[in-house]
């Protein structure tokens, strides 16, 4: 390969970051996710079993699931005896709970916050809304599929879930983190391209970076 | 209560009062009427508070019913003024110098069903919808199965039942039989 070519092979590889202006696209990275391969075999068991003991939720309720994680939170069902929290920011979480319908203006604020949370990072699907489109399955605004849009790990069906519900869910994705089988944020840096296309094409004032990182 | 009335028919060209219940009335007036019978209602007649603005597309007969909910805390009374308008290249008065708080709902309006209020503030920016490019989607020539069907990925291995037939088939089949219902007295 010659010059020309590494050039523009790293071009490629770089985001366009159409959405944004001149000026804001040097404020803002260009770089693709990148897949993590897994450690050691015995440290990413032992690091498994440390993530699923400690599963902090961001608490951004999307849809009417939300009204779930209150009582969830508080006394009568108390996540916090399993080890889980909610916290307010998604720097600080790795559980992502996409709580019932998603209309294409929080799809946007999900996909926002989803790129921003610190990796390994796993999404618990509530509700049947986010399966096939639940009741809102010939809505205008909501979205039908929503593992087009981010990798899900976990669905919990139901219109709406209990608490005890989304608790087994947990339970299971536990199950699953150990297993070493919650994948989801290597399958979205891989497919990437796949991802953003189908972001973009419901989200039709794109004015953010391409990954928010 | 029944002054209000009388001086709104005698004073404006006024239509179809009604009285559905004993605190909640309807009327209809022409459009261009609009700001003076709001204007009577609001500063004679103590409705101060307007609950809600809305609009019905009746696309049979190609106008827009706008209805302007109205509330008084003296008579503790409703009182709704309906204005029909066209529905082609929609346009309606502002009552933003009213009551503030309209241009909330002309702005939904405008965005949902299309009704342009020209001189109420904001009205062209985005409410729910960000970066739409279809028609108004509250119209009712809009087909939302289709437009979801295009630009939404579809589950396969989704069924639905027709609910009418799906309840008949449940639950009412004996029921619908039943001499209460033949009797037709609930």
């Amino acid at each position: 390969m010659n010059k020309k070519d590494i050039n523009n092979i790293e071009k490629e590889m770089k985001l366009a970051n159409e959405g944004l202006s001149e000026k804001e696209r040097t404020l803002f990275s260009d770089a693709r996710p990148s897949k993590v391969d897994p450690q050691n075999k015995y440290f990413e068991k032992f690091f498994n079993w440390a993530r699923s003991q400690s599963l902090w939720f961001l608490g951004y309720g999307t849809g009417c699931g939300a009204i779930e994680l209150r009582p969830l939170m508080t006394s009568r069902f108390d996540i916090f005896r399993y080890g889980i929290a909610p916290r307010p920011s998604p720097r600080q979480s790795s559980v992502f709970i996409i709580g019932g319908y998603a209309s294409i203006k929080t799809i946007k604020r999900i996909v926002r916050s989803y790129e921003q949370m610190q990796g390994p990072k796993f999404v618990i699907a509530l509700g049947s809304c986010t399966i096939n489109g639940g009741m809102y399955y010939d809505s205008y605004y909501t979205i039908n599929r929503l593992d087009h849009y981010i990798p899900v790990d976990i669905y919990v069906a139901g219109c709406m879930p209990r608490p005890e519900a989304l608790i087994a869910g947990f339970q299971k994705l536990k199950k699953m983190i150990i297993a070493g089988k919650c994948d989801g944020m290597n399958k979205y840096a891989e497919n990437f391209d796949w991802y953003k296309k189908n972001q973009k094409k419901i989200i039709k004032d794109w004015n953010m970076p391409d990954y928010n990182w | 209560m029944k002054d209000i009335l009388t001086n709104l028919e005698q004073n404006f060209a006024v239509s179809n009062i009604e009285k559905k219940r004993d605190d909640l009335y309807f009327i209809n007036v022409e459009k261009k009427q609009i700001i003076s019978v709001l204007t009577y209602l609001k500063d004679y007649a103590e409705f101060t508070h307007l609950a809600f603005l809305q609009a019905v597309d009746r696309i049979e007969e190609n106008q827009f019913q706008l209805t302007y909910m109205l509330y008084s805390f003296q008579h503790k009374t409703n009182f709704a003024v309906r204005v029909l308008i066209k529905r082609d290249n929609a346009e309606m008065i502002s009552i933003h110098k009213l009551w503030k708080h309209a241009w909330q709902y002309q702005r939904e309006l405008k965005e949902m069903f299309g009704i342009n209020f020209p001189d109420s503030p904001r009205v062209d920016e985005s409410f729910v919808l960000e970066g739409w490019e279809e028609m108004p989607p509250m119209r009712r020539d809009f087909d939302t199965l289709e437009y979801s069907t295009k630009t939404f990925y579809q589950r396969p291995g989704r069924s639905t039942n027709d609910p009418k037939k799906y309840m008949e088939k449940k639950l009412y089949k004996d029921f619908a039989k039943s001499p209460v219902i033949a009797r037709k007295d609930g």
